[in-house]
């Protein structure tokens, strides 16, 4: 069984390594996020074959924090593209500049 | 069931070490912020799973908890304040060849270093595995951060504590006293309000779960307090919840609270027990659990606080990138 | 073979196959939100099945509840960050469409630039 499990991690791990090229390649932001969220996944399940298979516990709590966290970068890029205007707020009509303002209501506080 | 004779796979490391040479080729190579963070995070991973296979389980934590949650969310959130695609010129030739010599001359060093290592590198493995037990620690790695070097980890955490205070002071005069406003971009979309109510708890449980389970097993306060760090950066930019003013007393004493119980245990192990930072023998694991436990809520509020920024007033942003010299925060 | 670990290898491919259609798609398909959609097969059935397939060979009962845990955590923000995704491409997508609003050329371009290719 242990040898199985590690070839099955080893196989999910190079699968989502070749994914990479979406990061080197594009075309879009998106498609590189794509890439690394793949990554991030196919990480989690080799490293919980991984642990499995060598009976390492601590891998199982290595995978869960990388799942916890796997939309980080996904919340931070859609975010990123909030504070430039134009993603979330195609659909508001715009005259001035000065609606810059990213949402931050003056009475924030 | 020890069926196949395949202990370890160490083949398999090829094709992770060379996609972490392909990936840190292309970072340094792109130009694009935005695209070269998303890269670094992926990095990142793969950094983390490097460290699985060295069998640093605790650098991997480290470096899951931070790389995975809060860099990627400060160096977007960065790029995003600078304004894609500046279009600096390229530096002149001299520079170029200047800094390619200077970077081979550092690559060239750290080989020579790494290289010249005496095998096996001379460590402290033996002296520390004969008295861990004395700290009632399972993780040797928490036994040497908290009872071997405690002055070193005492000065960490006093670091964290400082590189909170250069931030604010980055702040406008005006703006002393309000709120952090790095996290507040644009209006969040409903699926990260939905994931910014359902994921803290998680984050909560896990966050604990590291520092708690650092005493015996890899984790500890700085990874878990950097997962409560995420969570709290996650509300905030959901605007599920603000970030604290910086002048209330309650977020300044979190700051703090755990460099100073190290330092007031440390400074009282010099009476009761036989040096600073020495632990009296009878009450070793508990004062260890105690200074932790300030520690991964200091870790948690500082980092939290480092990714929200300085204090801002309300209102429109300054200025981004549209002119090339209203790269300050004029007030 | 255990009747367990039977279990084991045939969701564990299952889930390893998920893996690999999921790498496929999105090396393969042809737009942001098809490459999304095989992704979000990875996410959740390729580890979801891996999860199942492990379960018989992790410890009653932390081993077993934190891998379900794992994977209840992964499925929720697989879907989060999916649909953060495609608000994304699709906000991208409209204003690459309309050209973006006069005043605002200069500024919309730059969330444009990364992806103009992705729609394509």
């Amino acid at each position: 069984m242990t040898g199985f499990l590690l070839i099955a991690g080893v196989f999910i791990l190079l699968t989502v390594l070749l994914g990479l090229v979406r990061v080197l390649r594009g075309p879009g932001d998106a498609e590189r996020l794509m890439a690394v969220q793949l990554l991030g996944t196919g990480g989690v399940a080799a490293l919980l074959l991984l642990g499995s298979a060598i009976d390492l516990t601590a891998t199982t709590d290595l995978a869960l924090l990388l799942a916890l966290l796997a939309a980080f970068a996904a919340i931070a890029f859609v975010a990123g593209l909030g504070a430039n205007p134009g993603a979330f707020t195609a659909a508001r009509p715009v005259s001035a500049p000065s609606s810059h303002s990213n949402g931050d209501s003056p009475a924030g506080d | 069931m020890p069926d196949v004779s395949l202990p370890d796979p160490h083949w398999a490391d090829l094709p992770l070490g060379f996609a972490l040479l392909v990936l840190a080729l292309w970072l340094t190579w792109t130009q694009r912020d935005r695209a070269a963070v998303i890269g670094f995070t992926g990095y990142g991973l793969l950094v983390a799973i490097a460290w699985v296979r060295l069998g640093s389980m605790d650098v991997a934590l480290t470096e899951a908890a931070l790389g995975g949650g809060l860099m990627g969310l400060l160096l977007l959130t960065a790029a995003a304040r600078l304004g894609e695609e500046t279009d600096q010129p390229a530096p002149g030739l001299p520079a170029r060849l200047s800094i390619a010599l200077l970077c081979l001359g550092v690559t060239l060093v750290l080989a020579a270093v790494v290289l010249g290592l005496p095998s096996p590198a001379p460590n402290l493995v033996a002296p520390v595995a004969s008295h861990q037990a004395v700290t009632e620690l399972g993780n040797p790695v928490a036994a040497v951060l908290i009872a071997f070097r405690a002055v070193d980890t005492m000065l960490e955490s006093v670091v964290l504590a400082l590189a909170v205070i250069v931030l604010w002071s980055f702040g406008a005069d005006r703006a002393w006293g309000a709120r952090p406003r790095a996290l507040h971009l644009g209006p969040p979309s409903p699926a990260l309000v939905f994931l910014g109510r359902l994921l803290p708890p998680a984050g909560l449980i896990v966050g604990v779960h590291l520092f708690w389970t650092g005493a015996d097993h890899p984790g500890g306060p700085f990874q878990g307090g950097a997962v409560l760090a995420a969570m709290a950066a996650l509300l905030w930019l959901a605007r599920l919840g603000e970030p604290p003013r910086v002048s209330d007393g309650l977020t300044r004493l979190g700051i703090v609270v755990g460099p100073l119980l190290f330092l007031l245990i440390g400074l009282a192990g010099a009476v009761i027990a036989d040096a600073f930072l020495d632990y009296p023998e009878a009450l070793t694991k508990p004062l260890i659990l105690l200074i932790e436990a300030a520690k991964t809520l200091s870790v948690a509020v500082a980092l939290a606080l480092l990714v929200a920024g300085p204090p801002e007033l309300p209102g429109p942003m300054p200025p981004r990138q549209s002119g090339r010299a209203a790269k300050g925060v004029t007030p | 073979m255990s009747l367990a670990d039977a279990f084991t290898a045939v969701f564990v491919s299952l889930g390893a196959f998920f893996f690999f259609a999921g790498w496929v798609g999105l090396v393969r398909f042809p737009d942001a939100l098809s490459r999304l959609h095989a992704l979000s097969k990875a996410d959740n059935l390729g580890l979801g099945l891996v999860v199942i397939g492990l379960l018989p060979q992790a410890s009653w009962p932390f081993g077993t509840l934190k891998l379900i845990a794992l994977w209840l955590v992964a499925v929720l923000v697989g879907g989060a960050s999916a649909q953060l995704l495609a608000g994304a491409i699709h906000a991208q997508a409209a204003e690459t469409s309309t050209g973006g609003e006069p005043g605002r050329g200069t500024e919309a371009a730059p969330g444009a630039n990364g992806n103009d290719k992705a729609t394509s």
